[in-house]
Parts: C-alpha cells; structure tokens; sequence
C-alpha cells in the first residue's frame, strides 16, 4: 500500500484513493465526425505499461478531487503528482 | 516409563510456576515460560504427528516458527478449538489442552501409516495423474475419498467467541526482531532522537546469544549472554522506544507499510482471557525499517532424515541451554560446520552423552578443539547413510565419504542413539526483505541468498543479512545503522568481540549413500514429505522452473510455507539441471510470513460491523408493521408486509390491488438525491442525458436515460427543475454513489469549463411515495392550500408546499402508472410525515406496499428497472426506448456508441414482453428462452428478466430480453425448464393502461 500526494490535501494512504486508468485521454469534441475504429480508439484502448505510466487518481475518500500521477508500476514508485488541466513535469 | 528430562539450572523459566497440561488427554507438567514443545520434550515426548501423506511418526525437530513436524490442535472441541498450531510456539497455560493431528485412532498406532508402505507407488504428482479418469467418477468417488483422507486439524464449528483488533502506528524505526543485532540496533536507533518500536515474536528478547554460555564468544571480556542482558536491561527503558513481545511480522508491502500480529492471550488460561482482546493486527507505518529477523538452520538431507528424535542442532542447543531439556540421553551430532559443535559443547558440559558426525575432513577453529579437548568423540568425512527406530530414532549408520563427495566408501558403522541433532549450515531470513520488493543476490562461498538492492528505505542486520558470526555481526550491525541513520558514533562503537569459529562450510545439498536413490526416503520437506527423489523425478518428466516443481512436487506449500526445505529443493535443482543457484532464483516469499488467524485479518468487521446498514427515517415504522426487508446495496428497503398469516405472494397481491384500486404508499428515501447547482445545469443535464433538457421549465420534471460512454444504459431517473439553476437529480438506490462519482469525473476533467456544483442530498431528504386513484384526496387533506387539479399541478410538475410549518416539496410522477406524488421532506420529519400519509389516508383503505409490489406494478407499465432487465449490454434502442434519444442534440455522453456497427445490429437481444399460454403459470426470472428445442446445440435466444403474476389483469406477465425480439410479436417460443417447458408468446411489453390514462384519473 502507496502513499499518494494529493495536490489538494497532501500525504495520505493510498486506501483514501481510487484509481481512475490511464491519463490525458481527451474525450474528442466532436464524436460524431469519427470513424468507428477511432472512437473505438478513444473508448477500449488502454496502455498497460510495466515500467512508467501516467494515471488518474480519485480522493474518492477525501476532497473527491480527480489528479494525475506518475507511477511506476513495477514498484509502485511515484514520481510525480499534478492537477487536471497541467501539463505532466517533463522528464 | 516417566522420566524427567529437565535440569532445573536455567534461569530463563518460572520454576516456582508449575504448570499442568493435557497431551492426547494425558495429564503433564511443565513450566511458565515454556512452550508445548519444551514441556512434552522434558516428559520424553517425542511423537508429535504424522506426516501428511505417508503418515510416518513425526517429531518436534525445531523450536521456532520454521517447524514443519510438530503441528497440533489446541483446545477441545467447540469454538475455542485451533489447528495447525505449532508446538514450538504455543506457551502453555494452565489447562491447556492439545492433540495430534493426521492420525487415526492414535498417533501411536496409525492406520494411514499403511501409504508409508505404499509410497513407491504414490510417488510427486500421483493425484494428477491417476484420478484423471474415468471423468465421471471424479464427483462420486475420488473427490470424496481423497477429501476424507486429507486435511490436517480440524476447524471449529462454532463462531469464534474471542476479541480481535486493528491498531495503527506510526513510527520513525521500526526494528524487526529482538536478537543481539535487533537490539543494538533499536539502543542506537533510539538514542538519537527516533521515535523507534521493536517487535520480537517470543515472549523475551536476546534471540540465541541471550544463552551463549561460552567463553569462546566474548564481548568487552564479558560472555556473551552476560552482556547482552545488561543490555536488554538497559533499552528496556528508554524512553523513544516501545518493545513489543508476542508480535510476528506477517507482511511487508511498499512504503514501509507493514503488518504484525500482536498475541495477546493465547499464553493464558480460558479464565484469564474472558472479554479481552486475543490478537491484534498492527498496521505500521514507519520512515525507516531495520529487518533483524535472523537465520534458521537448515536440515541436512539423507535417507530416513525425518524419524522422531531427529533435531535441528541449534534447537537442541536452546532446549538444553534455555528450557533446561535434554532432547535425548545419548545423542549425536551431525553436520557440515562449526556451529553444531556449540551444541556438542553445551551437551557435553552438562555430562550429557554426545558424540559428532562431520562430513568435513577437519576443522582448525578453538571451538572444534575444545570439542576435542572435552574428549567429544568425532567422525571426520562420515555420512548418515540411514537411520533406525520407528516412534523414535534407535539408531544411525555411518559410512565413509570418497575424497569428491560423491560416493560412500568402507563398511557400515552402526550407532546406537536416541537423538540426532543436524546441522546444514544457515538460511538467512529474507522473506520480508523480498516481499518489500528486495532483490536478493548468492553468496557462493557458503550457498546463501542475501539481501541486494531494496526498493524502500530498509537494511537488513545479522544474520538474516548473512552474518553468522558474532564479530561480524556486531561490526556490521553497527557500521550499518550509523550508515543508515546518518551517525557520525554510536556508544558502541569501541566493543571489543571474540568469536572463534571456522566460517567455512562444506555443502552437499544431497548426501550420499550406498543405496539408490530410488530405495531412499531423504526427505526434503518434512510437512508435505516431499523427498529428494520427488524433485528428481520432477525434473525427468520435464519441469525445469523452481515454481513449477514446487507446485508439482508440493515442496514448500505446507503451512510453514518450506522455511526448512526450499534450499535443498533449489539446490538438488541446480545440480540435477546443471544451472548455478544464483541464476535459479527462489520461489517467490509471500505474505503472511506465519499464519495468520481469520480472526485477526477481520478484527471487529464482524456480525453487524460487516458491513454499513443503511435505514431509511420510517425504518421504525416498517418494523413494527411487521415488514419483510430487502438488502438494496447497504440498504435496508421494506420487501413486503404480510398481514397474519400472509405468504409473500399472497401480501403482494394484496398491496398491488389496493394501490391501483384506492391508495398504497412506498418508502421511496432510499432513490439517490443529487441537487445541481450552477449556471450551466441545464447544459450539464442535455451532456449526461440522452435527452434534451434546455426547455424543462422551472418547477416541471422529467425522466432521464443516462449511458455509459459506450451506449449502454447506466442510470435512470427523474429530475426536476426547483429554480433557474438548480435541480434535483434522482438515481437509482443502488447507482447513487457511482452516478454522484461519474458525473463528478465529466466536470472535473472534460468540462471543467461548466459553472456546475454536485452536492449528494441523498440522505437528507425523506421520500414518502402515494399512489392510485385517491392519491388526490388524501394529498388534499394534509396541503389544503394547494389546488390538485391537472391544470393547477400537472403530472411532471413540483410544488413547494409546508406541512404544519415544514417545508415539503411535492412532486407529481409516477413509477406505478397511477395518479401518484412522490413528498420529500428533511430526513428527521420522515417519520412523522408518513405517519400523517397513513392517517390521512385511512379513510382510503391507504396500503403501505414494499419493493417486491413496487415491481409489479412498473412491470404491469413496462417500465424497466436498470440492473434487473438491463445488464450493461443494453442500448436504449434495444429497450425500445428510442423515444428518449434525441436526435437533434449534437453530444450526450454515450451517443457516438449508439451509432457504431455492433450496437446498429438490427438483431440485437431487445426488451419484449412474454406471456404464457397458461395464464396461471409464471416463468421463472432468469429462465432461458428458445425457439426450438430439438436442433442441437440449442440456441439461447434470451432469458427472462422479469415475472410476476398481475393482479390486476389476472394473468402471468414477464419482461424478456430476446435475440430480434422487435420483430417476433405474437411468435410462439419455449421455456424449458427443469421438469417442463413452458409455452410462451412475444408480446408488446407494456401490458396495462398503455394509454396512461391513469395518470390523470
């Protein structure tokens, strides 16, 4: 069990937190001018990434406020946190 | 026959506290302080259990948590009872009762020893390969069999009576184990400022240097055990540490999240305990972890290595130096390094019989030499090639090692003994480090996987770090926690250690023998008696991986998860494949690292803390009306209520004429309340429903359908508009909390832009629902300044309104097709308010009817319920429900979906409705539906999703999920069920008043 930095409440339990699958997937503007296989694009595919992946997560148990972190997923180790709407600090 | 094996020199017993204990339902007596090894060992028991498979007489070999052999059940029958509990490791108390387990009818004579006889043909992987066919007789007969022959104790059969309990901490240090490393570690630790806690999982500190009385082993010219006590006594108050005895370390997760079982009082007598608290589950958290959880020893693995009287000799050494037992009157040592001849020392100085095996050719250390000084006779290059006795080893026959090892030379010696005491070196302990995520790395030199790269803030110290000897020990240990906690000093920093011994080893994972392998039994794990020749013959028929022959083998899968055996098997592995132990790998450590209770993992969320009950204001009132509940999610929702002696059927039937003839009234709190607030509402609402909502004007409602981004049907409610910016959303009881979180993940991260703000009112408001043709009547009498007419208040239409001085709001919808209002009032008026419905509506005849009425009556109007007849595969299309998807909207969330080429099949499963050919017969909800029952393989064209027997039209009716089913209205289909098959056929689904009416009567 992680400790997640919420960029609204700071150190908790990640036990406060659910996650939310991959991020910065933008919902298109305008569905309705996609093709099948591109919505299907944007709906069903997911990274599932050992090594490096970039998350959203919920304080479903706290401010109820949706984030992005950086996770490495072989180890859990977190290396950055940062809210919607920001661009992911550049590595 | 009694004889006592104890001296009473040891200092580390109660001896004025003389204990009483029954073993098989004999009377013995031990110590305070000892555990139920130790005191069966001082009465001369030494016939513990059988072995799981061949059923072979089994001994008390260890005295630790790696014991594989001595498992018993403590306790009686009933609900105190516990199996699998480790002799060497329960304490006793006065009237503790223990049994063998595996055996029948005694552990003395055991008629499941008859496999030992068998085993050449019960070989690894026997099960597999021989209960495979014929098929059918798996469920009758093998299952059956091989279940009443397995298994070791017995579980209780009642509800466990004790306390348990979860407890956090936080901590700057957390040190892992009370031995002399633990120790120095947790002094420095918390000299210098650390909030520190130590946990050892024995009943004292000092690990085994507490009883080194050896002048071999010194520190700053004291002995050293003298030492060490002086400075247990020191740490024992200080004032940044907190000590806590009785507590293992179950798991180690990332973060330094750890969890430790505290025992509290499974030391004490059944009076002791009553009403207190038996374990506790410690959930830790600390900055820095200091793993100190040492080594066991290994066995070493020859023919017949598994007999009672066969020991660990470390074991033996605490027994006789800690416990004051003598494991045996003339005893033998057998092994392939120095530390053994600790033990030899020990036993030889209390005038104990001891003699040593060594397959080495010499050793040049102090310790060998006063073994030999002491007049220790020796067996230099022997090996054990076979042992005697059946409850208890009699004997041992040595033979001469060939110069490589390999082979044995010469003739037979026989030795006579009534203990064997092994020794194959040292495992360090690194299950926790691994489990944290550490990398191990092999130690050639002497066979050992040692801790290498941790993933968080970790060391490990001693020997579970791959020091063995004391020097080496306290050096590290020291120059590591200064390295670690960032000291320049420490007080030890000047400690002066002397410690002889010769640190080489000389390792054979398999010892030789005169016979072939196939005519020996050197078993390797003791518990599931998996043998050397098992793993060979794993590796024959193909098994290369270390995770593959250990399931196939069963080594290491016992309940002491093969603490003892997983280093030969790898070894035996590596030199049968050729492949380096390091590049073997291990298999993999998991949690728990010893058992755990179910009572300490669930600790108080048991009976009603389970889970959280969630109960409406009128709960009260249902309850004393007798009402039947229904669990919706944590909701506790009123089901029916039968009058007398009612059945549910009969109650329902009742409840569903009343309210369509007169008057009922539901208990509608339980719909999930979302008020919306904000400029944008109204855009809000046209993206998340399927239909338009820009024109509800203020004070109407409307039904909403809302999807999942990929069409599917989510949620439904109705909605209301209470001002220009606000509305009341309704979910469904068991949606609430995900439509809330939903919703919340759309503003937040697609339209942040939308001035929109979601509260959950659930909870705040209490609903009481009034349905049927006197709805109007009674709604008159409790708001006699609102005019109920259609053009006053329409249906789909809200109205503030007070009821004595509260206020209310009223909305005019319905979910049962009647003439119906729905009032909303502050949860704690909810009772009150339904109270004043059933009084006004006396006069009426007015019904209180429960969930099971409210489905019948939608059913009887085809409205669906989200969850019942849909199941996540439903398109509003295919409810033909076509009329709430707008066309003219340019976005709703799911709308691009209803368009792609799957959800645009035109034979898709659609909501039809079905009746039966026999009005009286209903379907079973769930039920399969076909068209033609003879074409193999049947084709499923659907199943029922809803059934009921309608009152009010005196006939079954079901709602039907059905392949094409828009277009096979009036077709005839069948439902075949256990005993029958019913006729049914495809109707429209909305099955009365599909004028509606009603509404307005």
């Amino acid at each position: 069990m992680f400790i997640i930095t919420c960029p609204f409440c700071g150190e908790r339990d990640q036990s406060e937190f659910s996650a939310g699958g991959e991020a910065h997937i933008v919902r298109p503007k305008q569905p309705t001018e996609l093709s099948d296989d591109e919505w299907a694009d944007f709906l069903f595919m997911r990274k599932n990434i050992k090594g490096v992946q970039f998350e959203r997560w919920n304080h479903a148990h706290g401010c109820r406020k949706w984030f992005n972190v950086i996770r490495d997923t072989s180890n859990d180790k977190i290396h950055a946190v940062y809210k919607m709407g920001e661009k992911p600090p550049v590595k | 026959m009694s004889e006592n094996f104890r001296s009473l020199e040891t200092k580390f017993l109660d001896k004025t506290n003389r204990i009483s204990f029954k073993y098989n339902g004999k009377k013995y007596y031990g110590y305070k302080g000892d555990t139920l090894a130790s005191a069966l060992l001082s009465n001369g028991v030494h016939l513990i259990g059988r072995s799981f498979k061949y059923h072979r007489p089994r001994g008390i070999m260890t005295c630790g948590s790696e014991e594989p052999n001595a498992i018993v059940q403590i306790g009686g029958s009933g609900s105190f009872t516990e199996p699998n509990v480790r002799a060497t490791e329960q304490e006793i108390y006065e009237g503790l009762e223990a049994s063998s387990q595996n055996c029948w009818p005694s552990v003395e004579f055991d008629v499941g020893g008859i496999n030992n006889f068998i085993s050449p043909v019960i070989p690894a992987g026997f099960y597999y390969k021989t209960f495979m066919w014929p098929k059918k007789l798996w469920y009758s007969l093998y299952e059956p069999a091989i279940r009443l022959s397995a298994g070791l104790g017995k579980s209780p059969t009642q509800p466990d009576p004790e306390l348990y309990d979860h407890n956090h901490l936080h901590c700057d240090v957390l040190v892992v184990g009370g031995g002399i490393s633990g120790i120095i570690a947790a002094s420095i630790s918390s000299d210098n400022g650390n909030n520190t806690v130590l946990i050892e999982d024995k009943n004292s500190l000092g690990g085994s240097t507490i009883f080194q009385d050896d002048e071999n082993f010194k520190i700053n010219d004291e002995k050293s055990s003298v030492w060490l006590n002086n400075q247990i006594k020191k740490i024992k108050n200080k004032k940044n540490l907190t000590i806590k005895y009785r507590t293992s370390l179950a798991a180690y997760h990332s973060y330094n999240y750890l969890l430790a079982r505290e025992n509290l009082t499974d030391h004490k007598s059944l009076n002791e305990r009553s009403n207190k608290l038996r374990q506790r589950l410690w959930k830790i958290r600390a900055k820095k972890v200091i793993l100190a959880t040492g080594a066991i020893e290994r066995p070493l693995i020859f023919n017949n290595n598994d007999r009672p009287g066969v020991m660990l000799a470390s074991s033996v050494k605490k027994y006789i130096d800690y416990f004051g037992v003598r494991c045996g009157n003339k005893n033998i040592i057998f092994t392939n390094n120095d530390s053994a001849y600790e033990t030899a020392i020990s036993l030889n100085k209390k005038g104990i019989n001891v003699s040593i095996v060594d397959i080495r050719n010499n050793s040049s250390s102090m310790l060998v030499k006063n073994a030999k000084d002491a007049g220790i006779k020796i067996y230099w290059n022997h090996t054990v090639v076979n042992t005697k006795g059946y409850r208890r080893i009699k004997s041992i026959e040595i033979m001469k090692m060939s110069e490589d090892g390999t082979n044995v030379i010469g003739s037979k010696l026989n030795l006579v003994c009534d203990n064997l005491s092994i020794s194959g070196g040292w495992t360090p302990m690194v299950h926790l480090f691994t489990q944290s995520g550490g990398k191990l790395k092999f130690r050639d030199s002497d066979q050992v996987f040692i801790p290498n790269t941790a993933t968080s803030d970790q060391i490990s110290i001693g020997s579970c770090n791959g020091d063995f000897e004391l020097d080496d020990i306290i050096k590290n240990t020291i120059s590591d926690c200064k390295n670690f906690l960032s000291l320049s000093s420490t007080d030890f920093d000047l400690l002066k250690v002397n410690c002889s011994k010769q640190k080489e080893s000389k390792n054979i994972w398999l010892l030789p023998n005169d016979k072939p392998l196939g005519k020996t039994k050197p078993f390797l794990d003791f518990q599931n008696d998996s043998t050397a020749k098992d793993i060979k013959l794993a590796m024959r028929e193909g098994f290369r991986s270390i995770e593959h022959v250990k399931r196939y083998t069963t080594t290491g899968m016992g309940t002491d998860q093969g603490k003892l055996a997983n280093m030969h098997a790898l070894g035996i592995i590596s030199e049968t494949a050729g492949v380096k132990m390091g590049s073997l790998g291990t298999t993999t450590f998991r949690p728990p690292y010893t058992p755990l209770t179910f009572g300490t993992i669930v600790g108080r969320n048991v009976g009603t803390f389970f889970d959280i009950t969630r109960k409406t204001p009128m709960h009260d009132w249902h309850e004393s009306h007798k009402a039947k509940f229904e669990n919706v999610g944590q909701w506790k929702r009123a089901w029916y209520y039968p009058k007398e002696n009612e059945s549910m059927y009969q109650a329902v039937q009742r409840e569903s004429k009343a309210a369509r003839e007169s008057a009922g009234i539901l208990d509608a709190s339980t719909l999930g309340k979302i008020d919306i607030k904000g400029t944008d509402a109204s855009e809000f609402l046209n993206r998340v429903y399927t239909n338009a909502w820009s024109k509800l004007g203020i004070g109407k409602c409307r039904y909403g359908l809302m999807l999942n981004e990929d069409g599917m049907v989510y949620d439904d409610g109705v909605t209301t508009r209470l001002s220009e910016n606000n509305y009341l959303m309704t979910t469904t009881t068991g949606g609430a909390a995900n439509v809330l979180s939903k919703l919340e993940d759309y503003l937040q991260t697609e339209w942040p832009e939308l001035d929109v703000w979601l509260t959950s009112v659930t909870d705040h408001y209490a609903t009481a629902s009034v349905c049927g043709p006197n709805s109007k009547n009674i709604l008159k009498k409790l708001f006699p300044s609102i005019e109920f007419n259609d053009v006053n208040f329409p249906h789909m239409s809200f109205k503030n309104a007070e009821l004595d001085g509260i206020n209310c709001r009223i909305m005019r919808i319905s979910f049962t097709g009647e003439h119906s209002y729905e009032i909303n009032i502050e949860s704690k008026y909810g009772k009150s308010l339904w109270e004043k419905c059933m009084d006004a509506g006396k006069e009426f005849n007015i019904t209180p009817y429960g969930t099971e009425t409210m489905h019948l009556l939608r059913a009887e109007k085809g409205f669906i319920i989200v969850g019942q007849d849909t199941d996540g595969t439903m398109t509003p299309i295919d409810l033909q429900m076509d009329w709430i998807v707008s066309k003219k909207k340019y976005d709703f969330i799911g709308k691009r979906s209803l368009y792609r080429s799957d959800t645009m099949r035109e034979d898709r499963k659609q909501l039809v409705g079905l009746l039966t050919d026999n009005p009286n017969e209903i379907l079973e909800e769930g039920a399969q539906i076909v068209l033609d029952e003879k074409k193999q393989p049947i084709e499923m064209l659907g199943h029922v999703t809803s059934s009921y027997f309608s009152p009010n039209l005196n006939k079954s009716i079901a709602l039907a999920v059905v392949k094409n089913g828009k277009k096979l209205k009036g077709q005839k289909l069948l439902v075949p069920m256990k005993d029958k098959t019913i006729n049914v056929t495809v109707s429209d689904f909305i099955f009365f008043d599909s004028k509606n009416e009603r509404l307005n009567a």
